[in-house]
């Protein structure tokens, strides 16, 4: 039996992105736990000052390669907050089409492509095509309609083009609209097939009660709209975020670290919000989440690859719903059909990975003056590191390569998307 | 016959030209069949060293680790593709090289000692300005086809079809009214590499130019088109050209100068 020590792993693989996990021990208590990203910089807070509010989002897609339709969304958001548009319900609801069919696509890649292969110790899921094709073909199906959602509606799967302020580019059609609950309901079964098979797994037992963080909406699901709740009594607007929520800098990782002011690290992503929305989940997703002995709150992070899963659920039932409910009066706009005047506006969303902070401000000619964005890996990396306090002294007895592996699977449960998590605060 | 060795590499940038690479699902298996994936760390921990018969090269260079390791994978790769704008020109990210590295070191409170341990060029590079580039994928991100394009040639040894002529070509044959003649609207359209399908203007909005400069583009003659017929200033100029591909050679004196 080895007493670990240290567990260092180089460059996590599995995940989006450049970081490297160090935990150092002695005598049964971990005396340093860091999530270090060497994912470099690309200051995007910097770059964006001098641009036009009304590309703010085509600028901030490109901080994430997976989660661009929120970074777009939250963009919008936030400019239209600054200058005072209140956009129409066909569009917002078609936002929210847009967001989920990332959420689908982006939770069948993490839950399939990273998560799995460690319950089954393969290196990737392709090596397990000929033992577990039908796994397989859930993770193409499901991620497939994810993004052909997104590129028939977004004009393209990755980096979409026709949400802009205030609306739409193209409106899609009945025929785009029929197609996308036709494909939404031939995945259905897979979804529902995804949260039982999760379920079946051995997922290592830990638990820390931390702060849950994530939108929450009275009477639906919140993804695109909402307050900021907790665990702990955190309700806010997302005006009020710089007032409550707080980021230090360490000197070994280029993300910041997010705390609640006066408080501690909190968790934000699908385990955050199936704990704090499970009665708005839809019905199906429930019904799944409860037969699989789901019962919020769960404070183990390694199950928030179920909750991705009962996500998956939530978001294809809503998706339908949504297409059902939907009244597109309003044609498309062009990319600049809004009048300009200065602001200053603030929007949260729900990522894949959890709430997504973007404020900017901006001159009476729309030229942004400031901006300030903070990601969902940004909000979890001191959280990653207060779990990893906890988790290796339980799992010290292990064999090093063992609880090396437990480490790495926590932060694979986390999803980090790494690239968007560096380089993000205010300037200006 | 050994298959072919594959790397996916990523250096300064979003991943999402993986995401596209993994676009090609149903035809993954099949690519899978006829390439071994020797490296690519966001999909399997099963990661080896080379050599490697081609590498997908994502993102551009911005740090000294990154250098190094670009070097490096030159010297273990027979056919290294830049793979995406970030690896071709520095896409959005390059518009940091004309903000003063004072202004950018302002994004970090603790700046000077974070980059101690991990320092930043604060710039970004394309593949070119440091190795010898075989094959250049552009786009923001590339379309699958031209992924599964450059695969195949890869593996057949002959040199894939990239699209050289303006988007202009694929939105005359999507029958779209153009944006600039009939509207004034500013599409970058005459001066962009196609290859996206004319995505853009067939969603009616104007191209943004994620493709890059055509061959032989006349960016100037452009850009006085779009101060004379749409009114832009010189301001919006700048910031037109200097946006997915402003390091270029062909973009960038409207882009505000070569640095």
């Amino acid at each position: 039996m080895s007493r670990v020590k240290e567990i260092r792993i180089d460059y996590v693989a599995r995940v989006e992105g450049q970081a490297e996990v160090l935990v150092k021990a002695a005598g049964g208590r971990v005396e340093e736990a860091k999530f270090a990203v060497f994912e470099p910089p690309r200051f995007f807070e910097a770059l964006m000052v001098g641009r036009k509010c009304g590309e703010a989002h085509e600028l901030a897609s490109r901080i994430c390669g997976i989660c661009h339709v929120p970074h777009q969304i939250t963009a919008l958001e936030a400019v239209e907050d600054g200058l005072g548009i209140e956009v129409d319900d066909g569009t917002r609801a078609l936002r929210k089409l847009l967001n989920y069919a990332n959420h689908i696509s982006s939770h069948a890649l993490s839950v399939y492509f990273l998560s799995v292969p460690d319950y089954f110790g393969k290196a990737d899921i392709i090596s397990m095509a000929s033992e577990r094709p039908d796994l397989v073909r859930n993770a193409v199906k499901l991620k497939k309609v994810g993004d052909d959602i997104t590129e028939r509606f977004g004009g393209k799967a990755v980096h979409p083009i026709s949400l802009v302020v205030n609306g739409f580019t193209r409106i899609p059609t009945e025929a785009d609209l029929e197609w996308a609950k036709e494909e939404l309901l031939r995945v259905k079964g897979f979804a529902m097939e995804t949260v039982d098979f999760v379920a079946s797994l051995e997922v290592p037992s830990f638990e820390r009660r931390c702060e849950h963080v994530a939108l929450s909406q009275p009477d639906q699901y919140a993804i695109n709209e909402g307050r900021l709740v907790s665990t702990e009594g955190l309700d806010i607007a997302p005006s009020e975020y710089r007032d409550y929520i707080e980021e230090t800098h360490t000197d070994y990782s280029w993300t910041k670290r997010s705390t609640v002011k006066g408080r501690d690290s909190f968790l934000v992503g699908p385990l955050a919000r199936v704990n704090l929305n499970f009665d708005k989940l839809s019905d199906d997703a429930r019904e799944a989440a409860k037969r699989n002995g789901f019962k919020p709150p769960v404070f183990n992070p390694f199950m928030a690859v179920l909750a991705r899963a009962i996500e998956l659920v939530n978001a294809i039932d809503d998706c339908a719903s949504i297409i059902e409910d939907l009244r597109l009066d309003r044609g498309p706009v062009a990319e600049d059909s809004f009048e300009v005047r200065a602001g200053n506006g603030f929007a949260i969303t729900e990522a894949p990975r959890g709430a997504l902070y973007h404020n900017y401000a901006f001159d009476s000619k729309g030229i942004i003056q400031r901006a300030d964005v903070v990601t969902p890996t940004a909000h979890n990396s001191r959280n990653i590191e207060r779990d990893l306090e906890a988790l290796v002294p339980e799992i010290r007895d292990l064999p090093l390569e063992e609880a090396t592996l437990r480490c790495e699977m926590l932060v694979r449960a986390y999803d980090p998307c790494i690239s968007c998590s560096v380089h993000l605060v205010e300037v200006g | 016959m050994a298959k072919p060795r594959l790397a996916v590499v990523k250096m300064t940038g979003c991943a999402g030209c993986q995401m596209e690479l993994l676009r090609i699902e149903e035809k993954l298996l099949d690519a899978v069949g006829a390439i071994d994936i020797a490296y690519f760390y966001m999909a399997t921990s099963g990661n080896r060293p080379g050599p490697y018969d081609v590498a997908l090269v994502e993102g551009s260079v911005s740090t000294p680790r990154e250098l190094k390791e670009l070097k490096e994978l030159r010297e273990r790769t027979k056919l290294l593709i830049a793979f995406g704008d970030c690896a071709c020109s520095g896409c959005i990210p390059s518009i940091v090289n004309w903000v003063p590295p004072q202004e950018s070191a302002r994004v970090y409170e603790r700046f000077l000692e974070i980059h101690s341990k991990k320092e930043s060029f604060q710039r970004v590079y394309p593949l070119s300005a440091h190795v010898r580039v075989d094959l250049e994928l552009r786009g923001c991100p590339p379309h699958r086809d031209a992924i599964l394009e450059a695969l195949k040639g890869a593996l057949l040894g002959i040199r894939p079809f990239l699209r050289e002529h303006p988007v202009c070509v694929e939105c005359k044959l999507k029958e779209n009214a153009c944006l600039l003649v009939c509207e004034g609207r500013p599409c970058m359209g005459p001066v962009t590499a196609a290859g996206c399908g004319a995505a853009c203007p067939s969603n009616g909005r104007v191209c943004e130019g994620c493709y890059g400069p055509m061959s032989d583009a006349n960016a100037s003659s452009l850009a006085e088109i779009f101060a004379r017929r749409c009114g832009l200033s010189k301001e919006d100029l700048i910031g037109k050209f200097r946006k997915y591909a402003g390091l270029t050679p062909a973009f960038s004196k409207e882009a505000g100068g070569a640095l």
